[in-house]
């Protein structure tokens, strides 16, 4: 197996980009006033979530460009995409709990922004759930293809269907409901941090993207040796 | 012998023989919409004594159990309409003939909706009467069919997906349910508010997002079935 | 009638066919043998057009079926191992159904003239599911002729039949094959096809290896061709 340079960079890079990160969390960030420790889980927390509506963005250019021209790696990137999506929304979910326990009062509520982020991971986990139950890898490529489609489509609408009901999720970007609950003005050195985090997190999507893709392939390779020798 | 002229028949004719075959079928074997009758009459009769209902909240709780029942139905009768062709490979005798392929998706949507209307025309008057609802209000009817349309929209595109993979019965609720989210939040909703007898700015919301996610369910289905299909 | 050139297919990545060469003429009946995954069934179902070559092409009746499936859906009738009725109506109405999906004209003088010729025109309104297997068989071929198709692909039809709706069965494609119909039939009942058919057609594992005149076939070539399946 011939080495990768490109990717051992890029591995090497989401790790230091990933320190760095914490550093600029934990020491170069200041105490926020009113919620203290517990608002540094923001910055991870925002970068997670932008991670996971990004792969799942991937994940659907993919499956369009699956249907379109056929192509198999656009299968993979959408397989690959799909599941980083769901582990980077999962920790979106369970960090935003973790937050909203002392700030909310509550581990859970039915906001807009929470539902929305668990119906994505259940339309991701239904993805992979269809991905597995399909045997044939043409058929499979195709059908999860066409439920992506409608899963990404699906999202936006969710989201405006919840806002019907009211939101007390705090909008720190941009303009923010006047009864959000946990909201706080960032100073210069709270911005770069959540900047800097989100940048971090996207080379981290990057190499991980990069390595499933690798592994993908390899285990493809496996299962065709496999059968050669079956069949010899 | 006398050679009969193989035409490419209108789609429009190919979509009613389909309904017509679905229900002769169906009303001789009596197998489905017996046992959906049933079904939702014990879903509605269950949430009856489940849930405690006041007047205050009888609106709000009442539209709720109305479509768990409507969509635990529809589910149902979704699964059972492609079992019974996948039992006899009569979906492949339909992929043989020379039809779009979008007049299958039709028939097979068009079939589950007369299904779901059959049963709702038992069941929405008992449902009526235990919990003292205005459901015949003409407003709350025209939701109770565009969102059973709704569900079914995307719901007749992933049955036609799951009866290819293993464990369909079972995959096809967890494939449909988050993607029919918005359906089912905005229908609802504006039964919610209609059968509350709110002023049409409150019903508008919910009610306009849930006609705009029927267009944009069937604009997807419209472009992706063919998709779905080998050859 | 029949033009296949070079069709390839795999399944779940393990290859069916590989390479598979056919021609058959307008009016011609061929047979077509080979042990069980020789990939017989597999290439009846892709003139069909239920299922995709991955590579090669495919041309009955002049339509090809990457460029014109519907019109070439309309020269083909297809028996598969499934009749393909509706249990709960009658023959009538099964022949009635598919008559309207094909667009056939007059629909009712035609389904009855069929009936009359399957030898089931005194069942004409009794429900299939009450059918033998014979008269449920004879009922499928009227379903596969009910549009005056040029190309009749048959796979294993007499499977499950006794001796007499086996020789009923017989007549039935006698007469086709006389009427001027291009008949392809997937057998294992070798002394049957060889007496049905003009032409005798072996598949091995995805490759056409024999070619000869019905009359001209000898007993060692075909056990060749089932004992080469079961080596594999």
């Amino acid at each position: 197996m011939q080495r990768n340079v490109g990717l051992q960079i890029l591995s090497v890079g989401s790790g230091l980009l990933l320190l760095a990160a914490l550093y600029l969390v934990f020491v170069y960030a200041p105490l926020e006033a009113v919620m203290g420790a517990v608002q540094r889980v923001f910055y991870f927390h925002v970068a997670a979530g932008w991670v996971g509506a990004l792969a799942f963005l991937v994940a659907f250019v993919a499956g369009l460009l699956h249907l379109r021209r056929g192509s198999l790696l656009a299968d993979r990137v959408a397989l690959c995409s799909s599941e980083i999506g769901l582990v980077f929304i999962s920790m979106n979910i369970v960090s935003g709990a973790i937050w909203a326990r002392p700030i909310w009062n509550t581990w859970w509520t039915w906001d807009p922004r929470l539902t929305t982020a668990t119906i994505s991971w259940l339309l991701y986990a239904a993805y992979l759930l269809l991905r597995q139950g399909i045997e044939d890898p043409q058929r499979r490529g195709r059908f999860a293809a066409v439920y992506g489609v409608i899963a990404f489509a699906s999202v936006p609408l969710t989201f405006a269907a919840i806002r019907i009901f009211r939101s007390i999720h705090p909008v720190v970007i941009g303009a923010g409901a006047p009864g959000a609950k946990g909201s706080f003005d960032m100073t210069p050195a709270m911005r770069d941090t959540l900047l800097f985090s989100l940048l971090a997190f996207t080379v981290l999507y990057g190499a991980l993207l990069w390595h499933r893709l690798r592994l993908e392939r390899l285990s493809e390779r496996v299962a065709q040796l496999r059968l050669r020798i079956l069949q010899a | 012998m006398r050679a009969a002229m193989a035409r490419k028949p209108r789609m429009l004719r190919v979509i009613g023989a389909l309904l017509w075959k679905d229900l002769l079928s169906e009303l001789r074997g009596r197998a489905l919409l017996a046992a959906l009758v049933v079904f939702a009459l014990l879903t509605v009769v269950v949430f009856n004594y489940a849930l405690d209902l006041e007047r205050t909240v009888r609106a709000s709780v009442g539209a709720g159990v109305l479509w768990v029942t409507i969509v635990f139905t529809a589910t149902l009768a979704l699964n059972r309409v492609f079992a019974a062709e996948r039992e006899h490979a009569l979906h492949e005798g339909l992929l043989l003939a020379p039809v779009e392929r979008l007049a299958i998706y039709f028939g097979k949507l068009l079939s589950g909706f007369l299904f779901v209307l059959l049963v709702a025309v038992v069941v929405v008057p008992v449902f009526a009467l235990l919990y003292d609802l205005p459901v015949a209000r003409p407003l709350n009817l025209a939701v109770l069919l565009l969102g059973t349309l709704g569900y079914l929209l995307p719901g007749t595109l992933l049955a036609a997906l799951a009866a290819h993979a293993r464990a369909r019965e079972v995959l096809l609720p967890v494939l449909l349910f988050p993607v029919a989210m918005p359906v089912i939040l905005s229908a609802v909703r504006a039964s919610q508010e209609v059968l509350a007898g709110s002023a049409w700015v409150r019903i508008a919301p919910a009610f306009n997002l849930l006609v705009a996610s029927d267009i944009i369910f069937l604009a997807l289905a419209v472009l992706l079935f063919d998709q779905l299909v080998d050859a | 009638m029949i033009d296949v050139r070079g069709v390839e297919q795999s399944y779940a990545g393990k290859p069916v066919l590989r390479g598979v060469d056919l021609q058959v003429a307008a009016g011609e009946f061929v047979a077509l043998f080979g042990a069980n995954g020789a990939g017989k069934t597999t290439l009846l179902r892709m003139l069909a057009t239920l299922a995709r070559p991955a590579r090669g092409r495919v041309v009955l009746g002049g339509f090809d079926l990457a460029v014109d499936p519907q019109a070439l859906r309309a020269v083909v009738g297809f028996v598969g191992h499934h009749t393909m009725l509706y249990p709960e109506l009658t023959a009538f109405e099964n022949l009635q159904f598919y008559a309207s999906l094909y667009g056939v004209e007059p629909a009712r003088a035609r389904c009855d003239a069929l009936l009359e010729q399957v030898g089931l025109q005194r069942q004409r309104a009794e429900r299939v599911r009450y059918f033998s297997r014979g008269m449920q068989q004879r009922l499928a071929i009227a379903r596969a002729i009910l549009h005056s198709p040029r190309v009749l692909l048959l796979d294993e039809p007499h499977s499950g039949l006794d001796q007499i709706a086996a020789a009923q069965l017989d007549a039935l494609l006698h007469a086709e094959a006389a009427s001027g119909r291009s008949v392809l039939l997937v057998t294992h009942d070798v002394q049957r096809g060889i007496a049905l058919a003009d032409r005798v057609l072996g598949l091995d594992r995805g490759r056409v290896v024999l070619e000869r005149a019905a009359g001209a076939v000898s007993a060692t070539e075909l056990a060749e061709l089932y004992a080469g399946g079961n080596g594999a």
